[in-house]
């Protein structure tokens, strides 16, 4: 086990390296002049150069993702050229907001997800189970940003039940609660479908596994069967996926952030992007995509921990 | 059996799927929609002050935006942007897919270790945040969409790709061709690639709903397609933004995608349990 996530995490680390290098030669690789693009129409050429200079976009690409790495390994991101501070520390003040969402929306689509599926399992070829199969699929397929807005229509401006804009007042925690309801709504529904299907699957497979007769025969109540046993291991495979869902979750929260109007990551890169103000963008990218990077090897390390079959796959 | 035949077979078997057949139902209405676009008495950018926010009615099906203009007329226009991306977009993921996956599995060692860790490169980029980070670089542009979904798929499919290259690879036939003293750009263009295309546009077909809502949801945040062209994200957007005056602006943008996603994903989905079951994700 050692040996394997030592390995994984090298590998980790490579491919964190090599994606970050790709997102600092995407301005390389881009038709044009990113810094007429950056500084908007207004600029002079003059601006334009000293930018390029500052910026060190003159520098050729190798040169700038060495330099990259040298200041990120002292925690230097660079500097937010709106408030002169540290983009760090920029996009940490912001970071709990999204992850307080994100484990919200988790949180809340396995209590529902995990048991539909295993409910659906135990029906397996009722009227109930294929309506539980057409709704997963339905809500793995609806987008976040169309729940988002539906919900607020509804829930918010026509019928008044919830707020429509912030993260609630700070100290208040039953206030910040009530903020959440609506976002989490719109960042987890497709995670109920989702993890209702694996579920679902991983449950069926157990169920016909041997020691599972084995129990049916010595008479114990389904019920007990069910929960003790087959629900025990048929839900590692998902405590793995949930790892995954942390990583994906990011996308689906900057749309929540921007409809509700939340404090966040997804919300200060869209707002950077209207500030032009680059360092911003690039910090929280490279940042949420670290996240992304350490929440998908957290899963496999798990997955690696409770099956050995994984280990042998590296 | 006859090309027509077997099309007209597989029709069959997914007409007798109840989600297949709503899916495809579907999916028609958007295609409908689309080619059907023009037909409209409406111009879907034409400003008309006295209209905004109708009501549906009769005259305006899904009613008016903020600057009078025919919701249901935009809605149809754009359609004809969620399937060009959609197209488009999938159809150059799927080729740089198959090129590159058949030379991670065909070619070298090294260039398989070295392609695998590019692909895994691009898979831990958030797409929405790949998105946000692209077009502060470039602009928001329908480019900027077609290049964001090409990162975002594109690995799976070549990964896809490598992993039934390596397979093939060993096969009698390929080993016996190479006997015969096939060269290697013949053995992956003749022996290997037809075997490949099936499985990946399966899953490409699954992936259009992806592209749809990857596309509508950069138009959404002001990423994507640029006003007046209608796209429904944008349409959706200006819902949003003046979802207090009229909620209509707001469902007539939704509205459409659910239907597109929803359609697709139940056809996809009929589409892989029919004819490749081997690549459902859940393994059931």
């Amino acid at each position: 086990m050692l040996n394997y996530g030592l390995r994984r995490i090298g590998l980790a680390a490579v491919i964190t390296a090599v994606a970050l290098a790709l997102l600092i030669s995407m301005i390389q690789l881009i038709p044009g002049d990113p810094a007429a693009v950056l500084l908007g129409p207004l600029a002079s050429p003059e601006m334009r150069e000293t930018f390029r200079v500052q910026m060190g976009l003159d520098q050729p690409t190798l040169v700038q993702i060495i330099r990259f790495f040298g200041r990120a390994i002292t925690g230097d991101l660079g500097t937010d050229v709106l408030t002169n501070r540290p983009v760090l520390l920029t996009v940490m003040e912001q970071f709990p907001f999204t992850l307080t969402l994100i484990v919200a929306s988790l949180g809340w689509s396995a209590l529902i997800g995990i048991p539909l599926g295993a409910w659906s399992a135990i029906r397996r070829g009722s009227w109930a189970d294929s309506l539980v199969g057409i709704l997963s699929v339905g809500s793995i397929a609806l987008p976040s940003f169309v729940v988002a807005v539906y919900s607020l229509l509804l829930f918010s401006v026509t019928l008044g039940w919830f707020p429509t804009i912030g993260a609630g007042e700070p100290g208040r925690p039953l206030d910040q609660l009530y903020h959440l309801v609506l976002p989490s709504l719109a960042v987890g529904l497709g995670w109920v479908g989702y993890l209702a299907r694996m579920v679902r699957a991983s449950m069926l497979e157990v169920l016909g596994e041997n020691h599972i007769r084995m129990a049916r025969a010595f008479g114990l109540p389904e019920r007990f069967i069910t929960f003790r046993y087959a629900l025990k291991l048929a839900i590692i495979p998902t405590v793995v996926l949930l790892g995954v869902g942390m990583g994906h979750m990011i996308s689906s929260a900057v749309f929540a952030e921007i409809v509700f109007a939340r404090p966040g990551v997804g919300r200060l890169i869209f707002d950077s992007i209207a500030t032009r103000n680059y360092p911003v963008v690039m910090g929280a990218v490279m940042i949420t995509t670290i996240f992304y990077v350490f929440c998908t090897l957290c899963a496999d390390l798990v997955a690696a921990w409770l099956d050995p079959r994984v280990r042998a796959s590296l | 059996m006859t090309a027509t035949r077997r099309f007209l077979a597989g029709v069959k078997s997914v007409l007798s799927d109840r989600m297949g057949a709503l899916g495809l139902f579907m999916v028609l209405l958007v295609v409908a929609g689309a080619l059907l676009a023009d037909l409209s008495p409406y111009n879907p950018a034409k400003m008309a002050a006295k209209d905004r926010f109708a009501d549906p009615s009769f005259t305006h099906l899904l009613g008016t935006d903020h600057l009078g203009r025919d919701l249901f007329t935009r809605v149809l226009f754009g359609a004809r942007i969620a399937l060009t991306v959609a197209l488009v977009a999938t159809g150059l993921s799927f080729v740089g897919g198959l090129v590159l996956g058949m030379a991670a599995g065909y070619g070298p060692r090294w260039l398989d270790s070295l392609l695998l860790l590019f692909f895994d490169a691009l898979r831990s980029f958030p797409t929405v945040m790949l998105a946000l980070a692209l077009v502060t670089l470039a602009g928001p542009s329908l480019y900027a969409v077609i290049a964001v979904v090409i990162i975002a798929t594109l690995p799976a499919y070549a990964r896809v790709v490598r992993a039934q290259t390596m397979t093939l690879k060993n096969a009698e036939f390929v080993l016996s061709a190479r006997a015969l003293g096939s060269p290697a750009l013949r053995i992956l263009l003749v022996d290997i690639l037809p075997n490949l295309i099936g499985p990946l546009l399966i899953l490409v077909s699954m992936d259009i709903p992806v592209v749809i809502t990857i596309e509508a949801g950069m138009s959404f945040l002001g990423l994507g397609v640029r006003p007046p062209t209608p796209s429904w994200g944008t349409i959706l957007n200006d819902g949003y933004a003046f979802i207090r005056e009229s909620p209509w602006p707001a469902i007539a943008g939704g509205l459409p995608i659910v239907i597109a996603t929803l359609g697709f994903t139940f056809l996809g989905e009929t589409l892989r349990d029919r004819f490749d079951p081997k690549l459902r994700a859940d393994g059931t």
